[in-house]
């Protein structure tokens, strides 16, 4: 059963990623491509050699972000499946669709919204060579607080739904999530590299972008694997009869 | 399907939802996976290198700016 919740999982992630493709491309790309021409353009008027291009801009825009995609759709559809098969009838939405749903919903928080209010998405000419590496770590460092926000708000959530009811129990814990969102904000160290004449609404735009595509990427997998699950585990509810 | 488990504790599956013994080893597996597929588009080549050379980093190089990971 676990398995067969796996590979549907990775299954809608694929096809997350497809359309979270064609988002990138129609809105991310042209952002991209106006950061990359201001970073041209800086390196020119500083007399430095254009980067060389290893692998061909056509090449980053089309197969390697299409590849990217699919990579991170399927990785994350696969996590996926395993929270659902954790949590289906563990906690109290007994529909697999419904869910799917909620998981997906928390699943963009935890994985998207939370770090990148602390730590945005930036287009090409932003950021430093030399941080990359503390960058890389507070990065994945506030992935990783994310999670166990989320853990903890869904767990005191169950909880406390057993003498608050549903509803005002879910209040708590989304409360409590908050909370720890808060400090975690305040907590960690704040990294700005954008450089003072990028172009504002380049990096408005491709934050959009950036955040838009993951939106339509997790709600086409809770969507997509809800109605695989639900047909999955009515059949074999069926046979078990 | 794993039909043992349907037919060895039926009321199991349907009350207390799947078994974590049975989670267990998937949930390691697809945890291995989606750590080594997410690593490849999220790091490599940038603040760590298993490959040598900038390629890896250079094809992927997009999609890493616009999934929201540290880039350069």
């Amino acid at each position: 059963m676990v398995g067969r919740l796996l590979a549907r999982g990775m299954a809608a992630g694929i096809v997350a990623a497809l359309l979270g493709f064609v988002f990138a491309r129609l809105f991310g790309e042209p952002q991209v491509a106006l950061a990359i021409a201001f970073e041209a353009a800086q390196d020119a008027a500083a007399g430095n050699a254009p980067e060389p291009e290893i692998v061909s801009r056509a090449v980053q825009a089309s197969y390697g972000l299409l590849t990217a995609v699919l990579m991170y759709g399927a990785a994350y559809g696969g996590v996926f499946a395993i929270v659902f098969a954790l949590a289906y009838k563990r906690l109290t939405l007994s529909s697999p669709r419904a869910l799917a749903l909620l998981l997906a919903g928390v699943g963009f928080l935890t994985f998207v919204l939370i770090p990148d209010l602390k730590y945005p998405p930036n287009p090409p000419a932003v950021g430093l060579e030399e941080t990359i590496g503390l960058r890389t770590a507070m990065y994945f460092a506030m992935v990783g607080i994310a999670i166990a926000i989320s853990m903890i708000a869904l767990l005191v959530g169950r909880a406390m739904s057993v003498s608050l009811g549903r509803w005002n129990g879910a209040l708590c814990g989304i409360g409590l999530g908050i909370a720890l969102v808060v400090v975690a904000q305040f907590g960690l160290p704040d990294i700005n590299e954008v450089p003072g004449d990028f172009p504002a609404i380049v990096l408005w735009r491709f934050r959009e972008a950036a955040i838009g595509m993951q939106l339509v990427m997790w709600s086409t997998l809770g969507l997509v694997f809800g109605a695989l699950a639900d047909r999955l585990l009515r059949s074999s509810a069926a046979q078990a009869r | 399907m794993n039909t043992s488990v349907h037919t060895t504790a039926p009321v199991m599956v349907a009350d207390a939802g799947i078994p974590l013994r049975d989670i267990l080893p998937w949930g390691v597996f697809g945890l291995i996976v989606a750590a080594l597929l997410i690593y490849f588009v999220g790091a490599e080549q940038g603040a760590t290198s298993l490959i040598s050379g900038h390629s890896v980093h250079e094809f992927v190089h997009d999609g890493r700016h616009l999934l929201g990971f540290p880039c350069h």
